[in-house]
């Protein structure tokens, strides 16, 4: 029988699981929001993802739980924080990463590691909105955009305006104050995603900036993010299709390490059903 | 001579009209709009018709909060800080502590035996600590805005907020609902976290003496409660607390006008 484990990422704003195989290849996806229930959202991405390996939900051996609702993931065996595991998916798909920005839904963080995907620094905000995935869906909500729209079209800015605020709350009534002086949709939200990346590259100083840079999380499904981070930074920056599942294959790595017999670097907590 | 003390806030624009001889005449409020600068013409002719005098009549127009540059038809603009504590002297003349407490912002003011601000700090980066924070939590809720302060009244076991950020506490909110909590638990829990904001910022000015409560805020029974729970002790406050810094302005704009007419030779 072949060896199948799993990572589960369940975030403040979406829910990831991936299920790999014992070569540590994907063997299925799911993702979705989180809404309400964590518990729910975690066991439907868990179904949905063994469905779409092909396999039984026993023949995955080892679950590792992973983001902001890992102590609620009723099948996970152990947990491990989000700073590793996003060391060690970045690391996966992009060897040479050094340096990681993540931008999720309501937290940004920095993370150095070093050759082998290990953490070496991090910090991280998770106090405010600011700088976050929150931020770029407010300011969507205030221009009536769709979320997946405002980035390419933040691409198409003339003359990007300079958003002052660092408040959420108070950016929309900043942008909204654009709008009746008549500036483009494209040149306040090429702002916004300016802001946002000037907030990613302070935290990003903190533990230093050295290439290659990975940029994992929800957010950097936004082209208009990527492209905000690059310019600022003078660097390109690493972003895979799989950029927002890149903490469950973290965490799915870890599984399969336990599966494997080996240790695993974070303590396990308890274990789960 | 009447005076206008126009304070342009970020959640509503208040107007009090002010005669030398007869005190306050009236008072407008009216919600902010992105067009400041209609929004101020309005409520000062809105403020005029009901007090039942003319534009002409106005020898003076002082202004004041946040969009206080965005009114040209001023004599002089004031800041808040200069104003509440003006305000709030005039209603309260024991103050020793202004507490301003408006949609975007919140200050704490020191004043001395005269009115005159020996201190103040203030937070108008962020929705914490603001009436834009209990906006997001109602908004969460599905609470009217107006029915909040009722609501969060009935409260026995008011939830803890601990996220600081208005956006954030969005989800911390959704979480206590989830979790079964009553609605009036977590709003109390809310206006309580304003609370302590609020009053760390007085902390840093000294809360001792007499403390008044102005701004939009103070028309929130709750917001009261929750203030004067976290200190211990009651707070000055009244229907005419939301202008404390219109009436600072417009009283300012007195003295102003009493000048000019002395030194005009008169």
């Amino acid at each position: 029988m072949r060896t199948y484990v799993a990572g589960a990422d369940v975030g403040s704003t979406t829910a990831k699981v991936v299920i790999l195989d014992g070569e540590g290849d994907i063997a299925g996806t799911s993702l979705g929001p989180t809404g309400a229930s964590i518990v729910e959202a975690a066991q439907r991405r868990f179904q949905e993802a063994v469905k779409a390996a092909g396999i039984d939900e026993h023949e995955v051996e080892f679950v590792v739980g992973t983001g902001y609702g890992r102590f609620k993931i009723p099948f996970g065996h152990t947990q491990v924080t989000e700073i590793s595991c996003h060391a060690r998916g970045a690391h996966h798909l992009f060897p040479g990463t050094r340096t990681i920005v993540d931008i999720g839904g309501q937290d940004t963080k920095a993370i150095s590691v070093n050759e082998l995907g290990d953490v070496a620094d991090f910090c991280m905000n998770d106090k405010c909105a600011a700088g976050t995935g929150r931020f770029l869906e407010s300011a969507a909500l205030t221009l009536g955009l769709p979320l997946e729209e405002i980035g390419p079209v933040s691409l198409r800015a003339a003359r990007p305006l300079r958003i002052t605020n660092v408040c959420t709350v108070f950016v929309e009534s900043e942008i909204m104050s654009h709008m009746m002086k008549g500036e483009t949709v494209e040149d306040i939200l090429r702002g916004v995603h300016n802001a946002i990346a000037g907030r990613s590259i302070s935290l990003l100083r903190r533990v230093g900036i050295n290439p290659e840079i990975s940029f994992t999380g929800g957010v950097s499904r936004n082209v208009g993010m990527v492209r905000a981070l690059e310019d600022q930074l003078g660097l390109r920056v690493n972003v895979s299709p799989l950029s927002q599942f890149i903490g469950a294959i973290g965490a799915a790595l870890f599984a399969l390490e336990r599966a494997r017999g080996g240790k695993l670097v974070a303590a396990p907590v308890e274990g789960g059903t | 001579m009447i005076s206008a003390g126009i304070d342009l806030g970020a959640g509503t624009t208040k107007v009090l009209l002010y005669d030398a001889d007869l005190a306050a005449l009236g008072t407008v409020s009216v919600r902010t709009r992105p067009d400041l600068e209609a929004t101020a013409t309005e409520a000062l002719l809105a403020a005029c018709d009901a007090a039942g005098v003319r534009r002409e009549d106005i020898a003076y127009v002082a202004t004041t909060g946040y969009g206080r540059y965005q009114i040209p038809e001023r004599d002089l603009q004031i800041t808040e800080v200069t104003c509440h504590a003006r305000g709030a002297r005039h209603l309260f003349p024991d103050t020793r502590c202004v507490l301003d407490v408006g949609a975007q912002s919140s200050r704490a003011m020191r004043v001395d035996d005269r009115g005159r601000v020996i201190r103040f700090r203030m937070n108008d980066r962020c929705a914490a600590g603001a009436g834009k924070f209990l906006e997001r939590v109602a908004r969460a809720l599905e609470i009217p805005l107006e029915e909040l302060p009722a609501v969060a009244l009935r409260s026995t076991d008011p939830q803890p907020i601990s996220s600081i950020c208005a956006v954030l506490a969005e989800s911390e909110v959704i979480n206590h609902i989830s979790q079964g909590k009553p609605v009036e638990d977590i709003l109390m829990g809310a206006h309580l976290s304003i609370a302590d904001r609020v009053l760390a910022l007085l902390r840093q000015v000294g809360a001792d003496g007499e403390v008044a409560l102005t701004g939009g805020l103070a028309r929130n029974p709750a917001m009261v409660k929750a203030l004067e729970l976290r200190l211990g002790r009651p707070l000055h406050h009244s229907d005419h607390s939301p202008f404390a810094g219109a009436l600072g302005a417009a009283l300012l704009g007195q003295q102003r006008l009493a000048k000019r007419n002395a030194g005009g030779g008169a």
